[in-house]
C-alpha cells in the first residue's frame, strides 16, 4: 500500500511534473489576482473572448517557427495586447453594442486561428494543446518567462492598487481626481492580455476564463475586502493548480481540465457552505426570520 | 501641512482670489440630436448652498457632470475658481445611491480613502496621516464607529454620509450631490442638512439636485429651476412662482394659490419609485 507521503512525493520524481507544478502555481496566483478585477468589473466575457482571440497569433508563431516555443509566445503576446486595445476601443464607438462587437471579434479571430492551424500536418494534436494547454510540456525557459512576466504583472497590480480600485468602484471619481483614467483602463486590459499569454501553456485558450474568474469569484463569496479577496483568490488558484495536476497524474485526465475542475469544485463548496453568503447559511437562516 | 501644499501647487492650479467658485457661461450639451442643456449661465458664491430642481430629464445630472469635468459641453464653458474644471481636484461628485455597486468588497474607510487617491500620488500608499484624515472626515459625518463596515451593510442615510466624508477627504471646495435626499426618511435628511451646515461653515460650496421642492425652499440659500434651459435662479420665493413652476413641470405639478403665495404640493413625476 502507498503512504500519503508517497502519493505526494512520488510524482515529483519526474522533472516534467515538478516543472508543471511550478508553472501551475505561478499561473494560478497571477490569473486569480488579475481575475479579481475581471470579476469585480464584470469582464468575464471580455476575458474569454480575449483568450480565444489570441489563437491566430499562436498559430502564426507556430507556422513561422516550425513549432518552437519562443516565437509562439511572442506572437501570442503581440496579438493579445493589440486585441485587448482593439476591443477596448470598440467599447467606446456607438455603432454597435459592446458585447456584440466583442463577440464578432472573438469568433472571427478564433476561426482564423483554427483555419491557420488546420493547414498543419499534426493539426489535431497541436490544436488540442493550444485549446486545452500542455502544462507537462513546460520547459525551464518557459518557467523563467512565466516567473518574470507574472512578477511584473503582480507588481503593477500592487503598485497601482488604489488607482485600479478607484477606477473599478467609481470611474467618475477617477475622473474628478484627475487620475489618468483612460490610460489605467487600457493598462488593465493589457495586464489581462499578458496574464492570458503567460497562462496559455498551462490551461489553454478554451479554459482560460475559468482561471481568471472562478478563484476570484470563490474568494468574493468569502471576504468583504479587496486585499483579502486578492490573497484568497491567489491561494485558491495556486491550490487548484497543485491539486488538479496531482489529480490528472493519478486519474489520467487532461491536466488543464483537471485544474479547472478542481477550481470549480472549490467554488461549488464555497457557494454551498460559505458563512453569510452561502446557500446553506441562507436555508438555515430563513425559518428563523 | 506644508509638504502637501507644495504637491498641490505643482500638480494642480491655484484658486484665483475673488473669482466666483463656479462660473458657467452659455453651457449647452447635445446628446445625439437632443439638447440636454441649452445656454445655461450662472455664477456661484463661495460657501453657498444651492438646490437644483426640475423634472426628470431636465439636465441636472448632465449639468453636474459638465461641472465635474466628466463631460465636455458642446458649447460654452465652465470655470471653477477661475480655471477650467479639468485642472481641479477640488470638485467632488456624489453619485446617486442607485448607481453604486454596494456589493463591492470595500469598507467605509476604504471608500473614504479613495477621495485621497489624487493627493497621495501615483504608485504611493496612504500614510498614517491619510488614515488619520479619513478618521477625521468620518467623525465629521458621525460615522467614526462604522469605519470597518462593509458598505453593503449601511442604511441609506449612512451611505450618503459616507460619500460626504469621501468628498471631505478629497478636500473638495465644490460638492455636487445627485439626489442625495431621495429615499431617505426625515431624520436621515435632517442628519444630512446638519452636516451640510458644517460644510458651509468650512466654506464648501454645495449643489444638490433634488425633487423635493419644499426642502429646496426651506433649506437652501438659492434654488436653480432647470428644464434644459435655466428657468430661474435666485431665492426660493423669487424662483418658485406659479408661472415658472408651470413652465418647468407642465401638468406634473399641482399648485395651490394661497393668501401667502403659491404652494407646490408635489413633484409627482419622480419620487414614487425611490
Amino acid at each position: 500500500m502507498m503512504g500519503v507521503s508517497d502519493v505526494i512525493v512520488g510524482p515529483l520524481g519526474y522533472p516534467f511534473m515538478v516543472r508543471g507544478l511550478v508553472a501551475s502555481v505561478m499561473v494560478g496566483i497571477v490569473c486569480a489576482t488579475v481575475g479579481t478585477y475581471v470579476v469585480l468589473r464584470g469582464m468575464a466575457f471580455f476575458g474569454d473572448a480575449l483568450a480565444h482571440a489570441i489563437l491566430p497569433g499562436v498559430a502564426v508563431g507556430y507556422l513561422v517557427s516550425g513549432g518552437a516555443r519562443g516565437p509562439v509566445f511572442w506572437w501570442a503576446l503581440g496579438t493579445g495586447v493589440l486585441t485587448a486595445i482593439w476591443i477596448g476601443a470598440v467599447g467606446k464607438s456607438a455603432q454597435i453594442k459592446e458585447d456584440a462587437a466583442i463577440g464578432i471579434i472573438f469568433a472571427g479571430m478564433f476561426a482564423l486561428g483554427i483555419a491557420l492551424i488546420s493547414t498543419m500536418r499534426s493539426y489535431a494534436v497541436d490544436l488540442a494543446h493550444f485549446l486545452f494547454g500542455d502544462v507537462l510540456g513546460v520547459s525551464n525557459g518557459d518557467l523563467w518567462l512565466t516567473g518574470v512576466l507574472g512578477g511584473l504583472i503582480l507588481l503593477t497590480i500592487v503598485g497601482l492598487y488604489k488607482e485600479f480600485l478607484v477606477l473599478s468602484f467609481d470611474p467618475v471619481l477617477a475622473v474628478t481626481l484627475r487620475l489618468p483614467s483612460t490610460l489605467l483602463r487600457y493598462l488593465l486590459l493589457v495586464l489581462i492580455a499578458l496574464t492570458i499569454v503567460v497562462s496559455l501553456q498551462t490551461v489553454g485558450v478554451a479554459l482560460m476564463v475559468a482561471m481568471l474568474v472562478t478563484p476570484a469569484a470563490t474568494a468574493y463569496l468569502l471576504t468583504r475586502r479587496l486585499p483579502a479577496m486578492m490573497g484568497l483568490a491567489a491561494l485558491i488558484g495556486a491550490l487548484s493548480g497543485v491539486v488538479g495536476l496531482y489529480l490528472s497524474y493519478y486519474v489520467r485526465v487532461a491536466s488543464g481540465a483537471a485544474i479547472v475542475l478542481v477550481c470549480t469544485a472549490f467554488f461549488l463548496i464555497v457557494l454551498l457552505l460559505s458563512p453569510r453568503r452561502g446557500l446553506v447559511w441562507g436555508w438555515l437562516r430563513r425559518p428563523a426570520e | 501641512m506644508a509638504g502637501e501644499e507644495r504637491v498641490l501647487v505643482r500638480r494642480h492650479v491655484v484658486h484665483e482670489v475673488g473669482a466666483p467658485i463656479l462660473e458657467a457661461v452659455g453651457l449647452s450639451v447635445r446628446y445625439n440630436s437632443r439638447l440636454a442643456l441649452e445656454e445655461v449661465s450662472f455664477d456661484l458664491v463661495t460657501g453657498e448652498r444651492v438646490a437644483v430642481v426640475g423634472p426628470n430629464g431636465a439636465g441636472k445630472s448632465t449639468l453636474f457632470k459638465v461641472i465635474a469635468g466628466v463631460l465636455s459641453p458642446s458649447a460654452g464653458e465652465v470655470k471653477v475658481a477661475g480655471h477650467c474644471p479639468g485642472s481641479h481636484i477640488c470638485i467632488a461628485y456624489v453619485p446617486q445611491r442607485s448607481e453604486v455597486d454596494w456589493t463591492f468588497p470595500v469598507t467605509v474607510a476604504d471608500v473614504v480613502m479613495m477621495g485621497r487617491a489624487g493627493r497621495i500620488g501615483l504608485l504611493r500608499r496612504p500614510g498614517r496621516g491619510d488614515w488619520a484624515y479619513v478618521r477625521q472626515c468620518l467623525a465629521v459625518v458621525g460615522m467614526a464607529d462604522l469605519a470597518q463596515r462593509q458598505i453593503g451593510e449601511l442604511s441609506g442615510g449612512q451611505q450618503q454620509r459616507m460619500f460626504i466624508a469621501r468628498a471631505l477627504a478629497q478636500e473638495a471646495a465644490l460638492m455636487l450631490m445627485d439626489e442625495p435626499l431621495t429615499g431617505l426618511d426625515v431624520p436621515a435628511q435632517e442628519d444630512i442638512f446638519r452636516i451640510l451646515d458644517e460644510l458651509r461653515a468650512r466654506g464648501v460650496t454645495v449643489m444638490v439636485a433634488t425633487h423635493d421642492l419644499n426642502l429646496a425652499a426651506e433649506q437652501f440659500d438659492r434654488v436653480m429651476l432647470l428644464n434644459g434651459r435655466l428657468l430661474g435662479f435666485g431665492r426660493p420665493e423669487e424662483v418658485f412662482t406659479a408661472g415658472r413652476l408651470q413652465e418647468a413641470y407642465g401638468g406634473h405639478l399641482r399648485l395651490v394659490e394661497t393668501g401667502e403665495g403659491v404652494l407646490a404640493l408635489s413633484d409627482t413625476c419622480c419620487d414614487g419609485g425611490a
